[in-house]
């Protein structure tokens, strides 16, 4: 029983690593008034971009940073047309999602040849697990062992990264001052230019930010957590960190237990597929699929009190007349 | 001479094919408060937009300090020592009042120093200049006249030896307004240049040492203001005589046709800010209520115009009771002959991104006229709004036009059009000058008279004493929710102003 809760709890480290990563990625650009429906979409060409680079150049290092440089390109173009142009920020996530969903696999069919996967990873071509000091000496003692040796130790590099960018994210946001402005663009743009600020070449920073953590999540997902890509990947990731930003109204901390329970109840719908309950028997796998989204739409709805996003969102900043 | 601190020279400046600035020339000596005066769409805020860097002038020359300097950026401005304190307050509001201080004038990437340096750089601001306001205060918590405190402080920190303050009083109480002036005073004192951009005129006589009047893009005098009258002043604003007084007949009170009785109104946190008010309004006659903005008189205009519930007390329209459970259907009211002109134009009176001609129909949108079948009938909606731009002079005249491209007096004729030429028994009106150019205000205070005159039913609530006094046959003033005080229209300010302190108030429940 307790080796069962310690499982889930890994894979639900595991898995809400990229909605980690992805919601931090939101945070940066909501915060600084630039609404990112697109994060789907710079996961995916994330994801794509790094298996493709890694299996080419056969280093892990070169596929990560590939898959950084393509995401920050998305976006840029998300930038250039929502800051630059002030389009409707929604439409142009949107485009950048129907763009990476159809881009990747016409890209991977036309160079690999595999039905839009990209060749299998081999070892030093993706992340692999870092085993930590004496963790297999103390895996077999009671409650600790299972701890240190699943839980702690036995992640991919990029898991560390994802945790420790909490913190880091909070750090900036609030004792920098690139944080200071990032947040007042998100709020009132027009204070941030009387102040004698850039209000666009603030806001295509904090678009940069989203475009590394996006990419360091697509990385993640076809690198790290599978060993190369496979077409839609993301599977929606790029939504449910969405729902966790508003569901953890903004702030970091708060962001990472939101993407902690997101990641809990996946894991615990695969954990209980097919395996009856106590007193309503087997459940239909679909209802445990469903669940999560289902859990979100009710903590969404009901309980996460009032959410006040930073005013400025969805907003292109004209200078008044 | 003493030396000049900004010198405009021959400044030019079109948006489009619109010349908001043509050939100005304005000199600021240093450490006095100029003031400039124009209508709305005169070119002030332009022409200071200009000297703060905000927008290029196509031509012209600026000197600070008497050296010619080139401003791009709203920098440039701050590094020149020119301060600006928006109309519209450029703060965040879910900042500290230290954080908006640091804005942009952070010292280095982090904010420890900053903020070290912010919190002495504040407490020496409130000693040297009596500033006042807690630093660790949010912005959105504090009231406006704090808020706009803070935006002078911001100036200051990053030491702003001119200062430009654009319709500063605006948003304030009198009281506000009057510790605002006393600030500004003693920032002259202490050697600073203070520009000051108003419409309204008294505070111009009240505090300016030097007064500029703008009309249409130039500039067409510059007086000392104490050799200058208000009468002078508005003539050359608008550009010809101007009635500051209307002239209106004595009034024939007739039936009555709106009764309040006992009415009692709180608000959402349980306050009661409608305390057991009484009073009648006849046909032909104005009924002004005057009092500090906050004493209930909004919240007594909505629960009137159906809006609010209130607790307790009966409003009688034409003899027959309003339903006042705050469930009663506005459209309901305006066909049993009562309109309403709402205090807050933008969010109550109009839909700002409307055009003028969907909006100079709101609410009367399912009377038939405007209808053809289940469908509006566009041609007649144009119609009528062209009507009503022509009866009440709205400029610009294209009905097409987006109704937040109207300026603030443009925007207050359109829906005093729409309510007034629904031909209303009872015509409630709340702040009917706000934000309003001198010749606007002329204009809509001859239509409103022109409503009593027809034998019509009006409630003015307003904040402006001088309105109260030239339009009301009756005033009443209101003092902490309750009316503490009628009077007639000779009343003088002095004695309409203790009321509205609550001072014989007092007196009478000691």
């Amino acid at each position: 029983m307790f080796n069962a809760i310690v499982q889930v709890l890994d894979s639900t480290i595991r898995l809400s690593v990229p909605l980690l990563l992805a919601c931090l990625a939101g945070l940066y650009s909501e915060r600084a008034g630039i609404f990112d429906i697109g994060l789907e979409g710079k996961m995916l060409v994330g994801a794509f971009a790094g298996a493709s680079a890694a299996a080419v150049f056969h280093s892990a290092l070169i596929g990560l940073g590939t898959a950084i440089l393509i995401s920050v390109a998305f976006a840029l173009v998300h930038g250039f047309a929502s800051i630059t142009h002030r389009g409707n920020q929604i439409v142009s996530g949107v485009a950048i999602n129907f763009i990476a969903a159809g881009s990747t696999i016409i890209l991977g069919q036309a160079w690999f040849s595999q039905g839009g996967r990209t060749p299998a990873l081999q070892p030093g071509e993706r992340f692999a697990a870092i085993t930590w000091p004496g963790a297999d000496a103390i895996r077999d003692v009671p409650i600790i062992g299972p701890i240190y040796a699943e839980l702690i130790s036995g992640h991919s590099i990029l898991v560390y990264f994802a945790f420790a960018m909490v913190p880091f994210t909070w750090w900036v946001l609030f004792r920098t001052r690139f944080g200071l402005r990032m947040r007042a663009v998100g709020e009132n743009p027009a204070a941030v230019d009387t102040a004698g600020i850039s209000v666009a070449w603030l806001r295509y920073r904090a678009l940069i930010c989203t475009g590394i953590l996006t990419g360091v999540a697509g990385a993640y997902l076809s690198m790290a957590q599978n060993g190369g890509f496979v077409k839609d990947m993301t599977a929606g990731k790029g939504y449910i960190a969405l729902a966790a930003l508003i569901f953890a109204k903004w702030k970091p901390v708060n962001a990472m237990f939101a993407c902690l329970l997101f990641g809990f109840l996946d894991a615990a719908s695969i954990r209980l597929q097919g395996s009856p309950l106590p007193l309503v028997g087997k459940v239909p796998a679909q209802f445990m699929q469903a669940l999560p989204y289902v859990l979100t739409v009710i903590l969404l709805a009901g309980f996460i009190g009032k959410a006040i996003p930073p005013r400025a969102g969805g907003v292109p900043y004209v200078k008044e007349r | 001479m003493a030396q000049a601190a900004i010198e405009l020279i021959g400044i030019n400046k079109s948006f489009g094919a619109v010349r908001a600035n043509r050939d100005i020339n304005l000199e600021v000596e240093r450490g006095t408060i100029h003031g400039i005066v124009g209508e709305n769409g005169a070119g002030k805020s332009t022409l200071m937009s200009i000297l703060y860097g905000f927008y290029q002038a196509d031509s012209g020359e600026i000197r600070v300090g008497g050296k010619p300097v080139s401003i791009h950026t709203s920098n440039d401005a701050i590094a020149l020592g020119i301060g600006m304190v928006h109309q519209h307050f450029m703060l965040v509001d879910n900042f500290t009042v230290l954080e908006n201080v640091i804005l942009g004038a952070e010292s280095d990437a982090l904010l420890k120093s900053s903020i070290t340096k912010a919190r002495s750089e504040l407490d020496r601001l409130e000693r040297e200049y009596g500033l006042e306001v807690d630093p660790d205060a949010v912005i959105e918590e504090l009231p406006v006249g704090l808020q706009q405190r803070v935006e002078i402080l911001k100036a200051l920190y990053r030491g702003a030896e001119i200062l430009i303050l654009d319709e500063p009083t605006g948003v304030l109480t009198p009281a506000e307004a009057d510790h605002l002036f006393r600030i500004l005073k003693q920032l002259k004192d202490q050697g600073k240049t203070i520009v000051l951009i108003t419409h309204k005129l008294r505070e111009i006589m009240a505090i300016t040492d030097t007064v500029s009047v703008m009309r249409q893009g130039t500039m067409v005098a510059t007086r000392t203001t104490k050799e200058t009258t208000v009468g002078e002043l508005a003539e050359l604003m608008v550009g010809r005589r101007v009635l500051l007084r209307v002239e209106k007949g004595q009034s024939e009170a007739g039936a009555v046709k709106l009764s309040v009785k006992n009415l009692t109104v709180k608000d959402q946190r349980g306050v009661t800010m409608v305390d057991d008010v009484s009073f009648d309004v006849r046909g032909g006659e104005i009924v002004g209520i005057a009092g500090v903005a906050g004493n209930g008189q909004s919240e007594l205009l909505e629960a009137i115009s159906g809006i609010r519930h209130a607790v307790s007390g009966e409003v009688m329209l034409d003899g027959k009771p309003i339903d006042l459970t705050g469930k009663a259907d506005p459209g309901e009211l305006r066909d049993r002959g009562l309109a309403h002109v709402p205090e807050d134009r933008h969010h109550v009176g109009l839909v700002l991104a409307f055009e003028e001609n969907e909006n100079s129909i709101l609410g009367y949108h399912d009377d038939e006229r405007y209808l053809k079948g289940p469908f509006l009938d566009v041609d007649a909606i144009m119609a009528d709004a062209k009507d009503k731009i022509e009866k009440y002079d709205i400029r610009p005249t294209n009905p097409r036009l987006k109704t937040a491209n109207f300026s603030g007096g443009n925007q207050q004729k359109i829906v005093l059009a729409r309510e007034m030429e629904q031909d209303p028994g009872v015509l409630i009106v709340g702040q009917p000058t706000r934000g309003v150019d001198v010749g606007a205000i002329e204009f809509i205070h001859k239509r409103l008279i022109a409503m009593r005159d027809q034998g019509k039913a009006v409630l003015v609530v307003s904040v402006e004493l001088d309105e109260i006094r030239s339009l009301s046959d009756r005033i009443l003033v209101m003092f902490a929710g309750r009316v503490v005080g009628e009077r007639g229209p000779d009343a003088t300010e002095g004695e309409l102003g203790l009321l509205m302190a609550g001072v014989e108030h007092q007196e009478a429940a000691e």
